[in-house]
């Protein structure tokens, strides 16, 4: 007994690390992902991500079905900017089997694409401000993404899983009433909604208290564990596939590329990523303004593709940008007409292996702020 | 409102006095209170998210979510169930205190749905949890959830507690 | 720099490491490794001052059927320029050396793909599976992978539908 006692601490109160468990039913992870917290009172030691919980084998599935229909599966990938993900997909074996695309469709696939980044931006950063515990902010933004949801309705049919882009083109024309619509609302968004939000919350001393300073991601770690997308766009870094590596018809329009510059902190902490997220919405604005006005009025929308469809033998990776980073699709055919390999790479899987690194040393709940702020989905991370 | 009490005995006098059976007015409290915990799993949370929001906004029937199963009354699983997720999803169901109401929103959660072709997927939430009203839809609408929510509503309202022994 | 001097350049200076380097579509370029210069051709790519392949933009396994495969696509800012690296590997005892010192960023691509191809990263540090539970069996994307019929006890067929549609579907005949 003495001999046990004569290791311990002096002091009265002694402390000791403590392991606590963080998910998978949790309001703040964004969806079911589940982190191990090694804690030192309120200080992190450690939090080690556990992932998985939504595996549901989607690249085993694609080895399983023809090569158009894996299309509704990439919905799922990333439901909350599906459209992206389906491009992604159309992009890559349309590149592999050479197959041309109508102008038009091009178009109508980037006007779908952007309005589907914006409506993943609203989720993103009106998550981050829930997890903080401010609720108003959410509602004023899913409240606009309704106006989402129902442009594209009109253009689609669907709410969430749009499943729009077909390979070889898109599945509907722009129907009547949409332009005029969506101009409406992109008018709205950056000249009334945008400056009545950032007014609301984007300003607010307290949010900026919790964000500035905290989760600082410099550029060369950002490169160690490849954060892409606006994670790395809010380090500093002016990389965007849209402009960097130009896919479908993003190299006709002009757009900036906002980056983090410090602007409450340090370049590249919580914030940033929230401020560039908030300015890529004026950007998406910007581009679909531009694609509609310079869409050719006739023209058809869809490539008819030879039946059984097959794609000759060979291995791709094509890279697109989505709104959580660089989504890419390595595929492989082997002349079937099933793939014979697919592979997704997404954002939130490389920002996902970046939370252990820097959730070392901060506060309990700065990590909800962290993890808000690299904006991950768990369908992508798990696939 | 009122005749939803389904009065029994016959109004005295006094308009101010209703009278109606015990089973009413408890199952009346209890059907416009379900708090739902929030299970968001899969796609199908964005959509149950949006019930929530401004435009849905299910509140009005007095619903609204909490984070623990402690407090819920009525689980909405939105989304797949994956073989890993169902011991902790049959675990959270098992901490809610009775009576508890479970909803299997989304094809997923129906029976597996277009990833019935997967190996890691549970076929069907109602293999581990008993599931009161199933809602078709990849994924259901905000107004196809609001109709379940009133579809348990009405469950609950024609339950008998107190009822009368057999001689 | 273009793709043909790229791959030029490249099938001068590892001539003796590579085993062959060809035009990838995607303005890509593959390098066949053997799996023991792995490592040191990505030290190449990723030190050399004229290339700078510093990204590691994503790794898979592959199941040939025959054989194996790891790749690694690279990508260098510097030269704008992807290089997929490809190395095959052994199907009976698939191993394969680790990137993650030079990419500390692989580690959890390297774990996917232990949990779903079954292939080990030697000197890897947290090699343990990342998507299923620890008590699975089997590695999925194999191509000879059979569905389990349950899981922990929970059955993973919903064959009480199927039958039930089935007797059905027999009483309108």
């Amino acid at each position: 007994m003495q001999r046990a006692l004569r290791g311990m601490p002096m002091s009265k109160y002694s402390s000791q690390e403590m392991v606590l468990n963080m998910g998978p039913q949790h309001p703040s992870t964004h969806g079911v992902l589940r982190f191990v917290l090694q804690t030192d009172g309120e200080m992190m030691v450690k939090a080690v991500p556990d992932v998985g919980f939504l595996h549901r084998g989607i690249e085993k599935i694609a080895e399983r079905v023809p090569w158009q229909a894996f299309m509704p599966y990439t919905d799922r990938i990333d439901y909350v900017a599906s459209v992206n993900c389906n491009l992604g997909y159309a992009a890559a074996v349309e590149r592999l089997a050479g197959i041309a695309v109508p102008e038009k469709a091009e178009y109508l696939r980037v006007i779908a694409a952007e309005l589907s980044r914006i409506g993943s931006h609203f989720i993103g950063f009106g998550a981050l401000l829930l997890d903080l515990g401010a609720v108003t902010p959410f509602v004023h933004a899913l409240r606009e993404r309704e106006t989402f949801n129902d442009l594209m309705e009109m253009l689609c049919g669907a709410r969430l899983t749009h499943n729009y882009v077909r390979i070889g083109g898109v599945s509907h024309d722009l129907p009547p009433g949409f332009r005029e619509k969506c101009l409406g609302f992109v008018d709205h968004l950056e000249h009334e909604f945008l400056e009545e939000f950032n007014d609301l919350i984007s300003f607010n001393t307290i949010l900026i208290n919790r964000l500035a300073n905290v989760g600082v991601i410099d550029p060369e770690t950002a490169n160690k564990y490849t954060l892409t997308g606006p994670n790395l766009r809010g380090s500093g870094v002016p990389f965007d596939l849209r402009r960097d590596e130009p896919y479908s018809v993003y190299d006709r329009f002009r757009f900036d590329i906002p980056v983090g510059t410090g602007k409450f902190g340090v370049p590249g902490d919580c914030y940033d990523r929230y401020w560039v997220r908030i300015l890529e919405v004026t950007e998406s604005c910007r581009i679909i303004r531009q694609a509609l006005e310079q869409m050719p009025g006739d023209g058809g929308i869809r490539t008819s593709l030879p039946r059984p469809f097959t794609v000759p033998a060979g291995e791709i990776y094509v890279r697109t940008e989505s709104p959580r980073g660089e989504l890419g699709y390595y595929l492989i055919s082997d002349g079937g007409k099933n793939p014979f390999r697919v592979k997704v790479r997404t954002g939130s899987f490389s920002a996902m292996t970046i939370v252990e690194t820097i959730s070392q040393g901060v506060m309990v709940a700065d990590l909800v702020a962290i993890i808000g702020s690299l904006d991950v989905v768990a369908p992508e991370i798990d696939r | 409102m009122l005749e939803r009490f389904n009065i029994v005995g016959r109004l005295s006098a006094d308009p101010d006095l209703i009278l109606t059976t015990v089973d009413r007015a408890v199952n009346l409290a209890r059907a416009n209170s379900l708090w739902y915990l929030l299970m968001g799993l899969a796609c199908c949370s964005i959509e149950l998210m949006q019930t929530g929001g401004p435009r849905a906004d299910i509140d009005r029937f007095g619903s609204l979510f909490r984070a623990t199963p402690r407090q819920s009354d009525l689980m909405i699983v939105a989304g797949t169930v994956t073989l890993k997720m169902a011991p902790r999803l049959r675990r959270l169901y098992d901490q809610m205190a009775e009576p508890k109401y479970v909803i299997a929103m989304g094809s997923c959660a129906n029976c597996g749905g277009p990833f019935d072709l997967s190996y890691s997927v549970l076929r069907g939430v109602d293999k581990i949890i008993p599931v009161d009203v199933y809602l078709p839809g990849c994924p259901p609408r905000p107004e196809a959830l609001t109709e379940a929510l009133m579809k348990v509503q009405e469950k609950i309202r024609n339950e008998k507690y107190f009822l009368k022994k057999e001689a | 720099m273009d793709q043909a001097k790229l791959s030029e350049m490249l099938r001068q200076r590892l001539s003796d490491a590579v085993v062959s380097v060809e035009d990838m579509k995607n303005d890509d370029t593959l390098v066949v490794v053997d799996k023991d210069s792995l490592v040191s051709v990505a030290e190449f790519l990723k030190n050399d001052r004229d290339l700078g392949f510093t990204t590691l933009m994503n790794h898979l396994g592959v199941d040939y059927r025959d054989r194996m495969a790891v790749i690694y696509n690279l990508y260098s800012a510097r030269l704008r320029k992807k290089v997929t690296i490809k190395a095959y590997l052994d199907r009976e005892k698939p191993e394969a050396p680790t990137l993650e010192p030079l990419f500390p960023g692989v580690s959890w691509y390297e774990r996917e793909t232990y949990d779903l191809f079954g292939i080990r990263f030697i000197g890897h540090g947290n090699l343990k599976r990342l998507l299923l539970p620890e008590d699975w069996e089997g590695f999925p994307l194999r191509k000879d992978y059979v569905y389990p019929e349950s899981y922990n006890g929970i059955e993973t067929k919903r064959s009480d539908l199927l039958d039930a549609a089935g007797a059905a579907g027999d009483a309108h005949v």
